[in-house]
């Protein structure tokens, strides 16, 4: 039987659902499972509801379940509002003496007194949430051992009295659970050898890619979900020689970049939708000027201000028109943190071999998600830093250096201002190929045909989307980004029920490769393109590329996230599948 | 390091025609500031401008050195960049009222705020030249244009928002009186730390108010008074708001902090710029996350 088990730990912003799930997953993960873990949360630092699932299986997994196979409640309000979730013998963990939940109607009950727990064994009531994470671990019987050496990993920094009264916490609540397992109660996860595989989020992976690409300079204005990037390369700074600087606004961000890009460096910042607007003019600078920089864009649920903490992909038609004028770029769709990783540092060698602004779109859901991931591979990352001045001709062309000099591709060989003896001369105004203001129209048609060529050369960079087909079939269901896990799930599960898919998932988006996807969709059945937003962007953008009409469209704009219930359920109501 | 006996303002030739109106207060400021990199000794390679929008950004493209010429108000971010991943470079930013304290108005605070080892240049005109004539910050109280029928509000005093901001090294100059502002201009740039360099700068063409007559008849220079000192900071924030019949120039205040590349880690270090990434290091991560 394949394992398949959803945990969904509840609470309050601030009782540490975040942190349990972690743990949780951290100790499936070293037990050798897959795991796949999101988050829920309001935009509020203390109260409200938030809740973590830590999705386990035998096999890759991308995407969230809505049903719980264990619901771990840190308080009453989790009981009331995720009873109904809880599958046929499944389990409701939570301490009803402290918080007084009705938990009437739950499959199996476990009540467990975690604050007495945590004093008496600890010494700390802060200890609670150990004592509940592990009596989730009891009730599964899952080893006992694992969880303690992710105490480790988790509360080592505090020091081993910490690290051991967890760990006490932990076996009293683990002993307790068991103890009282409820009788009907049947489900058991065994531990299996440890796969070597990471948990990290799809911010994590981003930050990992860019530290890999070789990063130099990083701007940003703290923006959900953006922000724990700018975190993590801030808490590598000075090992890396990265200077991480938090700028006064999103346009002094991008400005900072962009400055640090024309210097030479890899520079990138990272921000979300309403930042993104606020650089959007600093996008065309980049355009204009033809200098490298890398934008990662977390998409949340807009418009303005719109649902902070929550997902969706709202966001790509405007990260392929956003700016003022013509320039090129590139935007790539990590769906997942493997991903996120390999875009970022292709991100930044496309930066540097077209000269132009690269955006990284993710979103929420897979910026803050858990994701297990085999260790990336290094040897595998190049570093392609484009076309330069030779040593000899950035010296001897001094004030003669042309850095927009006209070529067949539109890419002008760079030079390093300050190193060389060349004037290395950018421009935001129309310009010579020396770099200096021009008004006249030829020169001006030229430069503007010369940047839109290296369009050209982008688009032979571009992946087109991962194609899985099977002979006859009667749908395509097509998705981006972080759709693409619950979509391939949703084929496996209307494939279990007589249907034949095939799937189309993009990951890289623009230049859009429009010969592939016509391909690909003249010979498939009818189009589903899910997506979560409300109008269909990835269908408007195959439509004006290829001019092939999607059949059917999923749409999730409820701030919350695809999942493969959600677009099979879609399909069966709306499309009658 | 020099690879060259002697600079001479013939390195620093003009390499693009040039637009400014004749008689512009530019024109002054241009050759104090060539003057400047002269007396540095400074070769144009090692010489970065950065400029935002209007005529005062346009003067990088009128002497000889490396040039980024960004967007209107966003000299000083991409001046920071720059300068953060190559300290090597001499970072000067080129800027109008408009620019500095207008549209850029934020980047200003903050940067001074940072003190990156950068010199800023306002070329203040007290009026928007380059979209012909309307009010700016720093236009003098009931001056009307066209888009300020009523007269313009209330000025900005900038060199007092520099002092309440702590801006290491704040200085007044005169486009009429070139050969002091180039003595500011090489002052500021060896100031370690964030330089504001005020130029009081005619607009010929839209501001008949500010001439350089009426200049002429008001700066003072600030060394020559009784009991001048740049290090006291009152004294500084009296100077600063002082604008009427009389008008300083000079050193205005000057204090010695920690400047950003120190904050930054990177000070007396190579250029960021040179080092070579190596993709392998990131292994050590990955501890982090099994």
């Amino acid at each position: 039987m394949a394992v398949d088990l959803n945990i969904l730990i509840g609470g309050e912003a601030g009782q540490g659902v975040v942190s349990v799930g972690a743990v949780l997953g951290r100790a499936m993960v070293r037990g050798g499972y897959e795991v796949f873990a999101d988050q829920d949360f309001e935009s509020r630092i203390r109260g409200g509801h938030s809740f973590a699932r830590v999705r386990v299986c035998d096999r890759p997994v991308d995407a969230s379940r809505e049903t719980a196979d264990l619901v771990l409640a840190l308080n009453a309000e989790t009981v009331s509002l995720h009873l109904g979730e809880i599958t046929p013998g499944g389990a409701l963990i939570h301490s009803a003496g402290r918080n007084g939940a009705v938990s009437e109607g739950a499959p199996n009950r476990l009540d467990i007194p975690v604050h007495d727990i945590a004093i008496d064994a600890g010494g700390s009531p802060k200890m609670a949430n150990t004592v509940a994470t592990a009596a989730a671990l009891g009730l599964l019987e899952y080893d006992f051992d694992i969880l303690a050496g992710v105490l480790e990993h988790q509360y080592g920094r505090h020091g081993s009295a910490v690290v051991e009264a967890n760990v006490k916490a932990a076996r009293a609540g683990y002993d307790y659970a068991r103890k009282h397992c409820p009788a009907g109660f049947k489900m058991r996860l065994k531990a299996g050898r440890p796969s070597g595989k990471l948990l990290l989020t799809g911010n994590e992976a981003v930050a990992l890619g860019a530290l890999a690409a070789g990063v130099g300079f990083v701007a940003g204005y703290p923006m959900t979900p953006s922000t724990p990037i700018l975190e993590y390369l801030a808490g590598k700074g000075r090992d890396f020689s990265l200077p991480v600087i938090q700028a006064e606004d999103e346009i002094a961000a991008i400005n900072m970049a962009v400055g640090a890009g024309y210097a030479g460096a890899r520079a990138m910042t990272a921000t979300s939708g309403g930042g993104f607007s606020l650089m959007t003019e600093g996008l065309a600078l980049a355009g204009m000027t033809e200098t490298p920089v890398v934008i990662v864009l977390g998409q949340r649920a807009g418009p303005a201000t719109g649902l902070p903490t929550r997902t969706e992909q709202g966001e790509l038609l405007y990260a392929i028109h956003a700016g003022h004028g013509e320039f090129p770029r590139a935007v790539l769709a990590p769906g997942n943190a493997q991903e996120g990783f390999r875009a970022t540092v292709k991100a930044f060698n496309l930066a540097e071999k077209f000269q132009t602004p690269v955006i990284v779109a993710t979103d929420h859901q897979m910026a803050d998600s858990y994701y297990t991931v085999a260790p990336f591979d290094l040897e595998a990352v190049t570093l392609e830093r484009g076309e330069w001045l030779c040593d000899q001709d950035a010296d001897s062309q001094g004030a003669d250096y042309k850095r927009y000099a006209f070529t067949d591709s539109g890419i002008s060989p760079r030079a390093l201002p300050g190193i060389h003896r060349a004037l290395v001369s950018a421009d935001s105004d129309e310009h010579s190929e020396a770099g200096h203001i021009i008004e006249d129209a030829a020169t001006r048609r030229r430069m503007v045909e010369k940047r839109l060529r290296k369009q050209v050369g982008l688009a032979g960079e571009i992946a087109p989307p991962l194609s899985a087909r099977v002979e006859g079939a009667d749908y395509t269901l097509i998705s981006w980004g972080s759709g693409n896990g619950p979509a391939m799930e949703a084929s496996g599960m209307l494939t279990g029920r007589g249907h034949r898919i095939n799937t189309l998932r993009f990951t890289e988006l623009w230049p859009f490769p429009a010969e592939r996807v016509r391909q690909e969709l003249e010979k498939s059945g009818k189009s589903i393109v899910i997506e979560s937003n409300a109008t269909g962007q990835l269908a408007r953008l195959i439509r004006a590329e290829t001019g092939i009409q999607a059949d059917i469209r999923v749409n999730r704009y409820d701030g919350r996230p695809l999942s493969a219930e959600y677009i099979v359920a879609q399909l069966e109501q709306e499309a009658g599948l | 390091m020099k690879d060259k006996a002697k600079v001479t303002l013939d390195d620093f030739t003009p390499a693009s025609e040039n637009a400014w109106c004749p008689g512009c207060g530019n024109f002054g400021i241009l050759k104090a500031v060539n003057q400047a990199l002269v007396a540095l000794e400074l070769e144009p390679h090692r010489v970065l401008m950065v400029s935002g929008i209007g005529q005062a950004a346009k003067l990088p493209h009128y002497t000889r050195c490396n040039i980024f010429n960004g967007l209107h108000g966003r000299p000083l971010p991409a001046a920071i960049g720059a300068k953060t991943v190559n300290n090597a470079l001499t970072v000067i930013a080129e800027s109008g009222d408009g620019d500095a304290y207008g549209e850029g108005g934020n980047h200003f605070i903050h940067t001074m705020n940072r003190n990156p080892d950068i010199t800023c240049l306002v070329h203040n005109n007290q009026v928007y030249g380059l979209t012909k004539g309307q009010a700016s910050p720093t236009t003098d109280l009931g001056f009307t244009t066209k888009l300020n029928p009523e007269g313009a509000w209330t000025a900005l005093h900038p060199l007092a928002l520099a002092v309440a901001a702590d801006c290491s090294f704040i200085a007044r100059g005169f486009a009429g009186d070139p050969d002091y502002l180039a003595g500011l201009i090489a002052e500021a740039v060896r100031h370690p730390g964030f330089a504001l360099v005020e130029v009081l700068q005619p607009c010929v063409s839209f501001n008949k108010k500010n001439t350089f007559q009426w200049y002429q008849e008001r700066v003072y220079k600030v060394e020559e008074e009784e009991g001048y000192d740049p290090g006291d900071r009152a004294m500084a924030f009296a100077l600063a708001l002082e604008w009427g019949t009389r008008i300083p120039i000079g050193v205005i205040y000057r204090r010695e902090r920690e400047t950003f590349d120190e904050y930054l880690g990177t000070a007396g270090r190579e250029p960021l710029v040179t080092a070579a990434p190596d993709p392998r290091r990131v292994k050590e991560l990955f501890a982090e996350f099994a």
